[in-house]
């Protein structure tokens, strides 16, 4: 589950982080081969900056892997991580605004009207009515003031005048990354832009930022049947972990968040013992490492904040979620797993690649081409995240005529022949040599690169655990395969969720009205 | 999971109504920080062959991976194809592959291929259809003789054409489920027509009626000398040339698909609207003819479109999303096809309520295309904007390769996008409120709104553009929805 500053064409995150952990395998040479074109370097403020050469071509991508997205916002503050993100392109002490001094001052104000305003609205005995009016209209005029200073969207005008290929940024539960590519001669350019919004953001236009963010939620969530039906169903299946939260925020607290909240958790997670920088392409390390030194070691330095410890507890009553729209059948089944340090991390991607994989997949063959009873039918792990213990969840597309009990009934079915009998050589070979072969693939792209490098330096303090999962995957076995699927896949372990075809009727209510603050 | 896809144009630019005092931001420590010249860079193109029979193949070397790539575009789409069997190319593309050869089926083609990472697909598109393969280096001859089996000897199967059947059926009844995949769709139509060829969809009557039949014959229609190839990798160029020649050479003649006579007609300028009650945002677009890529003011339209919906700065952005809050998504311009004109379109996701601020305020930026005049920091702006990223167009060998087999399609020359960087370069103010002027024309814009009817207040009339317009979306000989299982599953 993602969301990100704006409507783009890369993969979702659960999509790029399966392909990424599903993947490595490589010969030694290639691991050798990246030995000696990548160095890494940790500040003294903790940021961890790691090169990679790739000089194909005149440019560079680059990746900033915060270790910290929304399973770190507080109770009653869904949302946050991703708003502080929308922040973050807004500029700076020194970038976006006509005059800071003064710009501050203003924004403080915003604040303390903000703050009236709510205070109001919350009133226990009630609100009165005229007073908020009031108060609304001084918040009003506070942003106005405010907004005198500002040179809107500074930042990413000047990286897009310069070439940024690519701008975004994405904010998963898990981790937040932010993302471009640019010509090499704008490195020094980028670093200046990159560091300085990394460390001197500011709370500009965040009430504005908020609305938009409310719009995001209406696109991704609130006006998409199967996004309406997955918030449902990963809030059913935990109960205490934040995966259970709705990651772009449930309306009533986005709309509620303010910039005094964003700013804080800016100072808590964006230290440099959080943050590993990862650029790919025509760099020379040599050259470069001083001035990228200089800049990003202005980055605060903090400790490392402490870990969301909260585990969800084991799941022992089954569980169902659906809801009857006027729209097309689906079907979604969740059963809880371990996190990416699960030693048989490896055993469920065997699995999610056995049981999805293509044309030859079990349940492609199963489903849709003999049973025809669905359009698309896969398992896929670790969802929503990875960071902690996820689900190893599998949907179906029920064709027309058919139900989603019927893709329930065929999928259990292909469960079980997992747990009962082992999976061919044939179907475990070919685990491994796509695994591989994906790997390589990936390693002619300067941004997917960047992107895994600097994911896997952040998971396990080493990028070279990007190529040495390979070990863990040539380690999986057929006897593996049936022991997590007996472990796992059990009914008291099982969340379902799916969405009835309702006739046309005249009674129902508009769907998203769970609040949504207009 | 699903995530709805956006057109890449969406974001956006400089505003109108925020005007920045001259002696803004004295300090500027941005601009302090040198930009050396950029290193030298000429992209390796790929080696042009033409064979005797008028094949043409181009050949990319890219020895940093050990894999080989080809693809195989074959002249002929689903805009050629018979109104009556709409969704024939679509099916073709799916049941070719999956139907395999006359050796060996489809599904043991896919055993072999995937027991060694490799891939073999066909696909049906609007103006050709594609045969595609890739492999390990090591793997290389044979996934390739098997392409070329499936290019020259395939076995349509039915039952492999009834899975296809059941896919498009499936993806005819789900598609008013999405908001906009339903605006995308039905925008297209109010700009090209009901019925045309670029605009047709399927429905279960019309994939109903193609059979086997329908399918070899489409088949035998197209594959012959008009194939146009490009094959990229880690191979030794000789033996990959006299390889492609070898297989290419002998392939018999075919006759051009006969020429295309459309007719394109930019729309009137009205209202529509799609109730749609499980939403509550409306998609919102506006929409009127493009052009093509022949057209000389392409190069000033694509300085326009920066300037009007094309990033952060841009004017759709700076207003619609940065000063008024009304949206996440917004930006668009005026498209350019290869053999066609595109559409012209502005995109604006927005809350119901706020349906007509947001469309009024997209319009007017439309129209102030017209009436606020181009500065020379917009254009300067947009030019940094599009020839700083220009490079990103050609960075690696498989997008140069991609964009050759692309001007070979087409009949463009091969020096096309150097005279386009050239021709951007040299855009003046008086180019663009010239190109505003012959390509911008409100009356010649249609609006479409698909919402929650119900939410969206004041009402659509109140943009004061006439009579609202409902438009229909029934699918024919839908199924009838009824509840569900109701249960959860029995075990």
């Amino acid at each position: 589950m993602t969301t990100r500053l704006f409507p783009g064409l890369r993969e979702s995150a659960a999509v790029v982080l399966a392909v990424a952990l599903g993947a490595p395998l490589v010969h030694t040479q290639d691991l050798k081969s990246f030995e000696q074109r990548i160095t890494t370097k940790v500040l003294p403020n903790g940021l961890t900056l790691l090169i990679c050469e790739r000089p194909e071509a005149p440019v560079f991508s680059y990746e900033t892997f915060v270790d910290a997205g929304d399973v770190n916002d507080p109770s009653g503050e869904s949302g946050l991580a991703h708003m502080f993100e929308h922040l973050a392109f807004k500029g700076t002490t020194e970038i976006g605004t006509k005059d800071w001094p003064d710009e501050k001052v203003a924004l403080e104000k915003v604040e303390k009207a903000e703050q009236a305003y709510e205070a109001e609205k919350l009133n226990p005995q009630g609100s009165d009515k005229q007073k908020l009016g009031e108060l609304a209209a001084a918040f009003k005029q506070a942003q106005d003031e405010a907004e005198k200073y500002v040179v809107p969207n500074q930042f990413t005008e000047v990286a897009e005048r310069n070439g940024a290929e690519g701008l975004n940024a994405e904010t998963g539960l898990d981790d937040t990354q932010y993302y471009w590519s640019m010509p090499e001669n704008r490195l020094e350019l980028w670093a200046w832009l990159e560091s300085s919004r990394l460390t001197e953001t500011v709370p500009r236009e965040f009430y504005k930022e908020r609305d938009v963010v409310l719009e995001e939620r209406r696109m991704r969530t609130d006006s998409n049947p199967i996004g309406r039906l997955i918030e449902q169903f990963l809030a059913t299946a935990y109960v205490a972990h934040p995966y259970g939260r709705s990651s772009i925020g449930w309306p009533s607290e986005v709309s509620q968040i303010t910039a005094t909240e964003a700013m804080a958790f800016h100072k808590k997670f964006y230290v440099g013992s959080n943050l590993v920088v990862a650029v790919v392409g025509d760099v020379k390390a040599a050259e470069v490492m001083p001035m990228l030194e200089r800049y990003f070691s202005r980055v605060p330095a903090g400790p490392k904040p402490e870990n969301m410890t909260t585990v969800e507890p084991k799941q022992f009553a089954e569980k169902t979620v659906f809801v009857r729209e006027e729209t097309q059948p689906f079907y979604i089944e969740g059963y809880h797993r371990g996190s990416y340090k699960d030693p048989d991390d490896a055993v469920y991607d065997a699995i999610s690649d056995i049981m999805s994989n293509g044309r030859v997949s079990r349940l492609y063959r199963s489903l849709v081409r003999d049973l025809q009873i669905a359009a698309e039918a896969q398992g896929f792990s670790p969802f929503p995240g990875d960071k902690f213990p996820g689900l190893f969840a599998f949907y179906a597309v029920p064709l027309p005529g058919h139900t989603p009990q019927e893709m329930a009934t065929a999928i259990h079915k292909e469960i079980d022949k997992l747990k009962a009998a082992d999976v061919s050589d044939e179907e475990l070979g070919m685990y491994k040599t796509r695994t591989r072969a994906d790997l390589l693939r990936g390693l002619a792209d300067n941004q997917g690169l960047a992107q895994a490098l600097a994911e896997y330096q952040t998971r396990y303090g080493d990028w070279r655990e990007l190529f040495k999962q390979l070990d863990r995957v040539d380690k999986v076995t057929k006897a593996d395969i049936r022991r997590v699927a007996n472990q796992v896949f059990v009914p008291s372990n099982r969340t379902e969720g799916w969405i009835e075809t309702q006739a046309p009727a005249q009674d129902k209510a508009p769907a998203g009205t769970n609040g949504g603050a207009q | 999971m699903k995530k709805l896809l956006i057109a890449k144009c969406v974001f956006g630019c400089a505003a109108v109504g925020l005007v920045i005092p001259a002696h803004a931001q004295e300090a500027k420590p941005w601009e302090k920080i040198p930009i050396p010249p950029l290193k030298e860079f000429k992209p390796k193109q790929p080696k042009r062959i033409e064979l005797n029979n008028g094949i043409v193949i181009f050949l990319q070397e890219d020895h940093e991976l050990p894999f080989v790539s080809g693809t195989i575009l074959i002249p002929g789409g689903a805009r050629d194809e018979d109104p009556a069997k709409t969704g024939l190319v679509d099916l073709y593309g799916q049941t070719w592959r999956t139907s395999g050869t006359a050796k060996m089926s489809g599904d043991q083609m896919d055993d072999l291929l995937e027991s060694k990472a490799a891939h073999i697909e066909t696909a049906g598109g609007l103006e050709s259809t594609s045969l595609t393969w890739d492999s390990l280096k090591g793997d290389a001859d044979r996934v390739f003789s098997l392409a070329m089996e499936l290019l020259l000897d395939p076995k349509f199967d039915a039952q492999k054409l009834q899975l296809a059947q059941q896919q498009a059926a499936n993806a005819i009844v789900r598609r008013n489920d999405d908001e906009a995949e339903i605006a995308g769709r039905e925008a297209a139509k109010l700009v090209y027509g009901h019925d045309s060829p670029y605009t047709r969809q399927p429905e279960l009557k019309t994939i109903g009626a193609v059979t086997l039949k329908d399918l070899e014959a489409w088949h035998d229609k197209t594959i012959g000398n008009r194939l146009l190839i490009g094959v990229s990798g880690d191979f030794d160029p000789v033996a990959m040339e006299a390889k492609l020649r070898a297989a290419f050479e002998t392939l018999p003649h075919v006759k051009a698909m006969p020429a295309r006579n459309d007719e394109f007609h930019a729309p009137k300028q009205a209202v529509y609207f799609i109730d749609k009650q499980d939403v509550n945002q409306s998609n919102v677009q506006i929409v009127g003819l493009g052009t093509d890529r022949h057209n000389p003011d392409v190069p000033a339209l694509a300085v326009m479109n920066d300037i009007l919906g094309g990033g952060f700065a841009s004017r759709l952005f700076q207003t619609v999303r940065t000063k008024l809050g009304l949206a996440y998504a917004v930006g668009g311009g005026t498209g350019f096809g290869y053999d066609h004109p595109a559409k012209f379109e502005v995109e604006v996701l927005t809350k119901s309520v706020s349906t007509v601020d947001a469309t009024k305020a997209a319009i007017k930026e439309i129209e102030g295309m017209n009436s606020q005049p181009f500065t020379d920091e917009e254009l300067k702006r947009a030019k940094d904007d599009i020839l700083n990223t220009f490079l990103f167009r050609y960075d690696t060998p498989d997008k140069v390769l991609g964009e050759r087999l692309r001007l070979e399609f087409y009949g463009y020359p091969a020096d096309y996008l150097e005279t386009y960087e050239a021709a951007l370069k040299k855009v003046t103010l008086a180019d663009l409120t010239a190109a505003a002027k012959k390509y911008i024309h409100s009356e010649q814009l249609a609006i479409l709104v698909v919402g929650n009817g119900a939410e969206i207040k004041p009402v659509l009339d109140a943009l004061q553009l006439g009579p609202v317009k409902p438009i229909d979306i029934a699918i024919p000989d839908a199924p009838k929805g009824g509840p569900g299982p109701g249960d959860g599953d029995q075990e």
